[in-house]
Parts: C-alpha cells; sequence; structure tokens
C-alpha cells in the first residue's frame, strides 16, 4: 500500500477528486493548508502599504491506494491539478504498513 | 448674496427668553435683517405659515438623514477595525453620539447661535442651556421665516455628533474609554460650539465674508484636526509601524465597511441639502435639489477618482480607498454644494478621491496611525474643499478661505491638544500593551463582537 500526500492549489480540489475517484480511489483525506515552496509566497497592498503573505493557502490531499494504483493515482493528481504556473503544489509517495477499516476490523488492502 | 449663517435664528430665542419684551422685540428684529435681505422678503409666501412648516419639515427630515452617519460611521469603523476592537468601537460610537446630544443642548447650542447674547462679541457666545418653544407654541410667537427651534436644535445637533464621530475611527484600537468620552464632552460642548459660532453663529469669521456652506471647515477638518492630534499624542498602534515599513492591519468587515460608507453617503443628502436652512420658496426646493445632485456627483467621482488611482499605482483596486474616495468627495463639496454645475462637482469630489489615495500612505510615512482614514478624508479633503468655494462661488476670496481654515485649524488644534495632554498626565489615554494586544473588546468590556469564532 502506499500513501500519497499532495499539495494542490484549493481551486483544483473538485477537479482532482473527479478525476480520482473515476480512477478507483474509494476515499480520501482533505486538509486546508498554508505553505511555501518555490513560490515562496507574494506580496499584497493593503491602504498603500506592502505586505508579504509568506504562507500561501493550499490544499493537501491524502489518498491510501494499492501499490499497484499507486503510479496511475499520482499521475491522475499530476494531470489535473497541472496549471503550469508556478505553486502547482508538489505530490509525495509513502510506502503504508498497515491499515484497518473500524467498523468491520478487515486488514490491510481490504481496508482500504 | 443670501448668508449661510442664522441670522434669523437668534430672534425666536429672543422671545422665547423674554416674552415680556416680545412685542417691542419682534418688531425691532423683525425690521432689521429683512431691510438687510429685502430681496428675501419678496419671496415670502402669502400664507407665512407654509414656509416655516417647510422648512421646519426639512430641517427634522434633513436632521434624521444627519443622524443616521451615526450609523454610517459606525459601521466603517466597526468594519475597519480588527475583529478583536468592534465592540469598543461600536460602545465609543453609540456614547459620543448620546454625549454629545445631552452636552449641545446643555451648553453647545447657545455658545454657537447666540444670537446678540455674545459673551465676546463675534467670538465667544452665550453659557446658557437650550429651551423649545412652548408646547403647541402656546403665548410664542414663532419667526414664520425661519423654522422651528426645535427643528434647528435638532438638525445643528447631528453636525455636532458628526464631528465627535470623525475623531473616534482615527484613535481606534489603542485608546481607553473614558478618557475618550471625556474628550468628546469637551469636544462637543465646547470646542465644536465656538469655533462654530464664528461662522454659523454669525461671528467675526462669518463677517468676513468665509464662505462654508455646511461645514468642510466647520465640522469635517474639526473633527479632522481634533483626531490628528489625538493621533499623535496617542501613538501608533503596536506593530503598525516596524523597521521603517508599515504593517498592515487589514479590517475585519469589509461588507460592514461598505455599508457604513454607503449610510455616511446618504446622510450626507441631509448634510448638505438641509443646510440650504430654508425650503419656503420655488428658488430654496430647486437649491436643495441641487445641492442633492451635486453632492452625489461629488461622491462618486471621489469613489471613482480612487478606484482608478488605486489600479494604477498598486495594480488591484482597493476598497478601502474608494470608500474613503467617496466620502472624501462629500467632504469637498460640503464647503460648496450649491454653486458648482456637475462637471464642477465632478472636479471637486474627483481631487478629494485623489488627495485620500495619496495622503493615507504619507500619514503613514509620518507615524501617524490613523485606522480609518479620518484624517485624509475629513481634514485634507476638508481644506480642499474648502478652498475649492472660490471656483464656483464669488463671494468667496481665497484668503479669507485660507485665513479661516488657518484660524479654525489652529484654535482647534490647540485646543484638542492641551485637553489630550491634560488626559494623557492625568487618567492616561492608552490602554497597556497586553490590554491592546488582547483587544480592547476582551480587556476593557469583557465582551466579544464575534464570540463564535474566538479562541474561548
Amino acid at each position: 500500500m502506499k500513501l500519497i500526500i499532495a499539495t494542490i492549489k484549493p481551486f483544483k480540489l473538485e477537479e482532482v477528486r473527479e478525476a480520482l475517484t473515476t480512477a478507483g480511489v474509494r476515499g480520501m483525506m482533505v486538509t486546508e493548508i498554508k505553505g511555501f515552496g518555490s513560490q515562496s509566497g507574494h506580496t499584497e497592498i493593503y491602504r498603500g502599504a506592502e505586505y508579504a503573505v509568506n504562507f500561501v493557502p493550499k490544499i493537501k490531499l491524502e489518498v491510501v491506494v494499492s501499490a499497484s494504483m499507486a503510479d496511475e493515482v499520482v499521475a491522475t493528481i499530476v494531470n489535473t491539478a497541472q496549471t503550469g504556473k508556478i505553486g502547482d503544489g508538489k505530490v509525495f509517495v509513502l510506502d503504508v504498513t498497515q491499515a484497518v477499516r473500524v467498523r468491520t476490523g478487515e486488514t490491510n488492502e481490504d481496508a482500504l | 448674496m443670501k448668508t449661510r449663517c442664522k441670522p434669523r435664528q437668534f430672534k425666536e430665542k429672543m422671545k422665547m427668553q423674554k416674552p415680556l419684551k416680545l412685542l417691542a422685540a419682534t418688531a425691532g428684529l423683525i425690521a432689521l435683517p429683512t431691510l438687510g435681505l429685502a430681496q428675501e422678503a419678496d419671496t415670502t409666501p402669502v400664507n407665512a405659515d407654509i414656509g416655516f412648516i417647510f422648512t421646519t419639515f426639512m430641517f427634522l427630515v434633513t436632521g434624521f438623514l444627519v443622524f443616521f452617519m451615526a450609523a454610517g460611521f459606525a459601521m466603517l469603523e466597526a468594519g475597519l477595525v480588527r475583529s478583536k476592537n468592534v465592540t469598543m468601537q461600536l460602545t465609543k460610537n453609540m456614547a459620543l453620539f448620546s454625549l454629545a446630544s445631552l452636552f449641545y443642548y446643555i451648553l453647545g447650542y447657545n455658545l454657537m447661535y447666540p444670537g446678540d447674547g455674545w459673551s465676546i462679541d463675534g467670538i465667544l457666545g452665550a453659557f446658557s442651556i437650550t429651551s423649545l418653544e412652548p408646547v403647541g407654541l402656546e403665548g410664542a410667537e414663532p419667526d414664520l421665516t425661519y423654522a422651528s427651534v426645535g427643528s434647528d436644535f435638532f438638525f445643528q445637533l447631528m453636525f455636532c455628533a458628526a464631528t465627535a464621530s470623525i475623531v473616534s475611527g482615527a484613535l481606534a484600537e489603542r485608546i481607553k474609554l473614558w478618557p475618550f468620552l471625556a474628550f468628546v464632552i469637551v469636544l462637543t460642548a465646547v470646542i465644536y460650539p465656538i469655533q462654530a459660532s464664528w461662522k454659523w453663529g454669525g461671528g467675526f469669521l462669518d463677517a468676513m465674508g468665509f464662505q462654508d456652506f455646511a461645514g468642510s471647515t466647520v465640522v469635517h477638518s474639526v473633527g479632522g484636526w481634533a483626531a490628528l492630534m489625538g493621533a499623535i499624542i496617542l501613538g501608533p498602534r503596536i506593530g503598525k509601524y516596524k523597521d521603517g515599513r508599515t504593517v498592515p492591519m487589514p479590517g475585519s468587515n469589509l461588507a460592514l465597511a461598505t455599508l457604513g460608507a454607503f449610510i455616511l453617503w446618504m446622510g450626507w443628502f441631509g448634510f448638505n441639502g438641509g443646510s440650504q436652512l430654508y425650503m419656503d420658496t420655488a428658488g430654496n426646493v430647486s437649491d436643495i435639489s441641487r445641492i442633492f445632485a451635486n453632492t452625489n456627483t461629488a461622491a462618486a467621482a471621489g469613489g471613482v477618482a480612487a478606484l482608478i488611482l488605486t489600479q494604477l499605482l498598486y495594480k488591484k483596486p482597493d476598497l478601502t480607498m474608494i470608500l474613503n474616495g467617496s466620502l472624501a468627495g462629500l467632504v469637498s463639496i460640503t464647503a460648496e454644494p450649491l454653486t458648482p454645475t456637475l462637471i464642477s462637482s465632478t472636479l471637486i469630489g474627483a481631487v478629494g478621491g485623489v488627495i485620500v489615495v495619496f495622503a493615507v500612505p504619507f500619514l503613514d510615512k509620518l507615524k501617524i496611525d490613523d485606522v480609518v482614514g479620518a484624517v485624509p478624508v475629513h481634514l485634507f479633503a476638508g481644506i480642499w474643499g474648502t478652498i475649492a468655494v472660490v471656483f464656483t462661488n464669488d463671494a468667496a476670496s481665497l484668503g479669507t478661505q485660507l485665513y479661516s481654515i488657518v484660524v479654525v485649524g489652529v484654535f482647534v488644534s490647540v485646543s484638542s491638544a492641551v485637553v489630550w495632554y491634560i488626559l494623557k498626565l492625568t487618567t492616561g489615554i492608552r490602554v497597556s500593551e497586553e490590554d491592546e494586544i488582547n483587544g480592547l473588546d476582551m480587556s476593557e468590556l469583557g465582551m466579544e463582537a464575534y464570540p463564535e469564532f474566538s479562541k474561548g
């Protein structure tokens, strides 16, 4: 099993969710986050005074899928979330050693 | 040329105060101003009651329009302060309006309109409490060429309260409640009425030919000067200026701020329209209409100027500047909303909007922290509006306008600064650092405006 963590632009969330469910993903965790990467914030002006927005709002997706699906899911996220402009986000893939469905006690891939 | 002071005002009050001399006084007093303003006498309608009724009615309607500006100030300020200070800002606005209402009748009104009861001729008015006509005008002969004393008092009171409202926004988020209210009492009972008597009470500035129709100087710059002195003596909010840079402290609710600006805009029709002072002839009604149209035009031009200018300067329009810009347009046209054409009104208002966009960062450069932009809007645009009178009104001279701006400015700045310093040395005017950072809502009042969103 793989845990796929992706940060994306907030306005892309709905598109990514649709693409992932079409690809067979049956669950995901979504968090509103702030952070910076190579975009490293930007500046705004309020009443004539410039100020830096150091942390940019993003959406963090966490999806656990079977190892065989992982590449397809990563590709789907990248293809859907991409705008080509700075700040599109990143995708990380980690190994998952165990999974349990709380309701039934099913484990690992059966629990996904 | 119609005079903008209230020459007829005192006749009525004299009658009220000295009913025994009624016959003699009435004969003498009506005769004098009528001779002086012969062209007005020609327009008196056949049934003299009609003029009295309509003018009184106009004062009541325009008076409650100006009253509602108190709500406008409250919403504008509530929206432009941070959420931890909203309850305090609302409390101040409610309290200042109420205190102004009381102290204007206790002292202010007769200081401002002494009639012939000046303590020092043309400079210091009368010290007495305001009294209204008897119920049903029983035993009184009203001045049928003007309006009821009650309506005039009600209308003028609203201007006094507006002056105090201007101050509260500039000093938001760091001033203690009670010292602020103490200042409001001095401002509304003494400072505002004394300088207003110089023009509208028929004092020495009026005698010199100073022109200020509805109060760019008499109301707005006075609030602006008092606010500027307060802001300087009080100092900026903690963290506002760091390492030579200005740190923005965005307002809590721009929807409320916008509502406030629109309410002020609406109230201004009463502010300027009612300052025509007469609605007894076709000419006066037409003038009031002209004033409404000019006032609206100037506000619009100020807003558009700020919209375009912030887009050009900052790449994005700044709503708070557009709000300030339209208000600056209104302040600019207030000194002379009657004589300009629509095109002149557009230019006068637009310059007001431009002034605001440059004045807000300018004050920040000087490290003067004016939370809502009260000084740029009311003082700077007020000065501009007072000068702009000379472009459209032949009765105004640049020298007299400038002289009056300076005289009023010096008087209000010095007296305000003295009061602020006395308060600073006695009670202190600023909350502690911890209280300021925690927000005045909890530290001074123990009550939050938006408790659902608090951390607790």
